[in-house]
């Protein structure tokens, strides 16, 4: 997306700004694990911060330090008072936290939906034993910061019925309600729409304006160059760099993240072949808002198509019919030459169809049992894995060694339960379980969600290798990044309704953005 | 048509309104722990204990009201038992909930037992006798109704609208629904989830324990085994069909005790041709068609049965 680019009108150029926040040696161990080594940081007036680090890199365990969930085991939390004099924070306590004017807008909101969002953020800011819950003196306030910061939501409906970039507002208006001096963004941007990230930046650069300190904590690194001035990475528990983002690029910030230079791969097609996936105005349905109208899709061997939306547009039903997991209700799906009338995954699965589905946790794996186990859960209809109906342990062993291997799965052996692995390397067995068996035809769902830089790269090579060795990719995605590094044709789906696809070099962040909003990005196919 | 005639009885209505009062204590209670996502099927053991001490400790001299209080007192002391054991050592709900019933019913009845260990027929005490309404009683057809009823339903009625402004128009109430709603929700504002969780368990369970000692103090004036037969369950299905809210928990359990009053006076005109199973069957044939109608729209909490750990997301 083309924010606007950092101008000298972000107060750089203004009064001398104090410091609100000062992190003087925070040190905290897990056993052997050091989490945070001695970090520090400090934060000024109407500063905005990105805060960069790979999963495990020690970002959650500061901010949960900062808000008193943890207590650090050497180091000091120091916050501005009224006077603007810097005083130690008590640790270990959230109501400290929240009085000192430290509030949190946390990538998985914490709203009551059954509460209005007036309700929400009043919610606690009264003794629980005051009749009323607020009043007009609270009305006046919230409707004073919803015009200054320009949040606009309605607030008297319950939260439910709002949309995810309203509720986020929401979450805003709860932390400037209480007068909040350091506002901390845990991955805000990864639900929105384009369109809806730029009015975001908007709103933090205007807050800031005022004053307001903001941490940003995001994974996508342009957004973090266009809108932060100063970037903090962590790595491994430390601070390996506080840089001003001015004469930064993405490669240099993914490098300092990892530690070492992440292998950027252009994606060019080498060539597609026959049709592998075809979708002729099929229309689906996975519950009531879930579904798929008059849908029209081609998938050729040898090439990735990229669907971005936001999650909830469709999606689902358009995995669940390459899942198997869903029917056509009206027009003609094919794959792999077959036309498809019914349900059966089993069949998908025989048919050549590889899938990485949405969420690793309830439908890629089964926590309890082992990774051995999860890795042939799709083929032991075969011979391959067992005999009479007893499983072939020792095979089973042997090929899911071979693929750890293969994969660079890091795990204490085949016989781990899933469930404790990484992210990651949960999604590298699910990605091995998927394309082992050389499938024709690849449905990979949000197949980097929550990774970090790393792994990310790791699965985006082996997408692209698929796509290169002649399997067609469908590549389903909220992420804008992702969409762009591995699609060659890429299609917007909003409410159901699925675009056409359009070459990916003739699009960019903002004509995806009015794709994923249903609109025409006015551009020849 | 003999069988619409009882309608028009103002001593049927008085009946169904006397047969709902426990049960608009219970649904109360019931509905306030599920707001705050916990689920008490402690409340059937709890009727039991609520309607043993407060009839107990009248029977051993204390004033009608003392033995209310006593009531409460009791049944919050088991709440707090099921609320220690759910909400912050986070035990299954379910289980819990069966065992505390277990061992409130069999502690009411080993207590009444070694209180009374000779007696073949429960002694009865000088129970509740209907409020004097004054001149209202003159109001044709609703007074004759009114003036039966004691001061222990016009409570209940005035807990249905205190519990209601509570939810409704207090911090409070805030925080208890959203504490079932998204526990997350309630700490990021630096309020305590275990607090106010077990904060409703108590206070739920003293509720459904004065409802168990209506039927002692009010409706049957003694104690005896097996009198709570199942009111308990019917008030955990009450709240899914009252969708959680204190008014619809009113008309609930009026709707059950006007069914439960009807069939009673059916048996009698039905001249001995059904079987009287047939008429005692139908209140529950009632709930469950309800339950039928509105749980499959039932909008749950939905943290209910969900324990929370601070930190944990």
């Amino acid at each position: 997306m083309t924010y606007p680019t950092q101008t000298d009108g972000t107060s750089a150029g203004a009064a001398p700004r104090s410091t609100v926040l000062s992190l003087r040696g925070i040190t905290k161990r897990f056993g052997a694990l050091l989490a945070n080594d001695a970090i520090d940081l400090d934060l000024r007036a109407g500063e905005i911060v990105a805060l960069l680090g790979e999963n495990g890199a020690g970002k959650t365990t500061l901010m949960n330090i900062l808000f008193g969930h943890y207590v650090a085991d050497a180091g000091e939390v120091r916050v501005a008072g009224p006077d603007g004099a810097l005083a130690p924070l008590p640790p270990g306590s959230a109501d400290a936290a929240l009085g000192a004017g430290i509030g949190m807008v946390h990538q998985h909101f914490t709203l009551a939906e059954n509460l209005s969002g007036f309700e929400n953020i009043v919610l606690g800011t009264r003794p629980l034993w005051s009749p009323g819950i607020g009043g007009r003196a609270a009305r006046a306030k919230v409707a004073r910061i919803a015009a200054d910061s320009g949040l606009g939501v309605d607030l008297d409906v319950s939260v439910s019925r709002l949309s995810v970039g309203e509720k986020q507002r929401v979450e805003i208006l709860k932390a400037l309600y209480r007068d909040v001096k350091v506002l901390i963004l845990d991955e805000p941007t990864a639900v929105l729409t384009p369109q809806e990230a730029e009015g975001l930046a908007d709103t933090v650069r205007s807050l800031a304006s005022r004053g307001l300190a903001v941490i940003f904590i995001s994974h996508k690194l342009n957004e973090v160059i266009s809108l932060c001035e100063r970037v903090v990475v962590l790595r491994g528990g430390a601070k390996v760099a506080d840089r001003a983002t001015a004469g930064a690029d993405r490669a240099t910030l993914a490098e300092l993240m990892v530690g070492r230079s992440i292998e950027v791969r252009h994606s060019a097609p080498r060539g597609v072949g026959e049709p592998v996936l075809t979708l002729d105005r099929v229309s689906a349905a996975m519950g009531r808002r879930d579904r798929l109208v008059d849908a029209s899709l081609d998938l050729r061997a040898g090439e990735i198509v990229g669907i971005a939306g936001v999650s909830g547009n469709g999606q689902g039903t358009l995995a669940a019919l390459l899942a198997g997991l869903a029917a056509p209700r009206s027009g003609r799906l094919s794959v792999l030459g077959e036309v498809i009338t019914g349900e059966d995954p089993r069949a998908m699965v025989a048919r050549g169809v590889g899938r990485v589905p949405e969420d690793r946790h309830r439908e890629g794996s089964i926590g309890a049992m082992s990774i051995a186990e999860n890795f042939v859960l799709e083929r032991l209809q075969g011979g391959d894995f067992q005999r009479l109906g007893f499983l072939a342990r020792s095979r089973i062993r042997a090929e899911t060694e071979r693929v750890i291997a293969a994969f660079d799965v890091r795990c204490s052996g085949p016989d781990a339960p899933i469930r404790l692995l990484s992210g990651g390397n949960m999604q590298k067995v699910i990605l091995a379980r998927a394309l082992d068996g050389r499938p024709r035809l690849v449905l990979a769902h949000q197949p980097t969600r929550g990774l970090d830089v790393a792994a990310t790269a790791d699965i985006h090579r082996r997408l692209l290798d698929a796509r290169d060795r002649g399997a067609g990719v469908l590549l389903i995605s909220e992420d804008l990044d992702e969409i762009f590094a591995l699609a060659d044709r890429i299609a917007g789906i909003h409410h159901g309704e699925l675009s056409r696809a359009f070459p990916a070099g003739s699009l960019d962040q903002r004509s995806v953005g009015l794709l994923m909003a249903g609109q025409d990005p006015g551009i020849a196919a | 048509m003999e069988a619409l005639e009882i309608l028009l009885q103002p001593s049927f209505w008085a009946a169904a309104i006397r047969i709902a009062t426990p049960l608009i204590f219970g649904v109360l209670g019931a509905l306030l722990c599920e707001r705050a996502g916990v689920l008490n099927l402690g409340i059937e053991g709890i009727f039991v204990a609520g309607a043993m001490a407060g009839w107990l400790s009248v029977y051993l001299g204390l004033p009608l009201w003392g033995g209310v209080a006593v009531a409460a007192l009791t049944g919050a002391a088991f709440g707090l038992l099921h609320a220690v054991l759910t909400v912050p050592l986070g035990l299954s709900q379910h289980v819990t909930g069966i065992g505390v019933t277990l061992l409130a019913t069999s502690m009411s009845y080993f207590g009444y037992r070694v209180a009374f260990p000779n007696v073949t027929s429960p002694p009865r005490i000088e129970a509740f006798r209907p409020l004097d309404l004054g001149p209202l009683r003159e109001i044709p057809f609703v007074g004759p109704i009114l003036a039966q009823q004691t001061a222990l339903t016009w409570l209940a009625f005035a807990c249905v609208a205190v519990v209601g402004l509570v939810l409704a128009r207090t911090q409070l109430g805030l925080a208890v629904r959203a504490v079932g709603d998204n526990p997350a929700a309630v700490e990021s504002q630096g309020l305590s989830v275990t607090a106010i969780r077990m904060g409703a368990v108590v206070a739920g369970s003293a509720l459904m324990a004065v409802g168990g000692a209506f039927l002692t103090m009010s409706a049957f004036n003694a104690f005896f085994f097996g009198m709570i037969s199942g009111r308990g369950w019917v008030c955990i299905a009450l709240t899914v069909f009252a969708s959680w809210r204190p008014g619809k928990a009113l008309v609930g359990a009026l709707l059950f005790g006007a069914f439960d009053a009807y069939q009673l006076r059916l048996q009698t005109v039905s001249g001995g041709v059904v079987p009287s199973q047939i008429f005692l069957m139908l209140p529950y044939v009632f709930s469950i068609a309800a339950l039928l109608v509105a749980a499959r729209r039932a909008d749950y909490p939905r943290a209910l049965m969900q324990p929370y750990f601070k930190g944990q997301r």
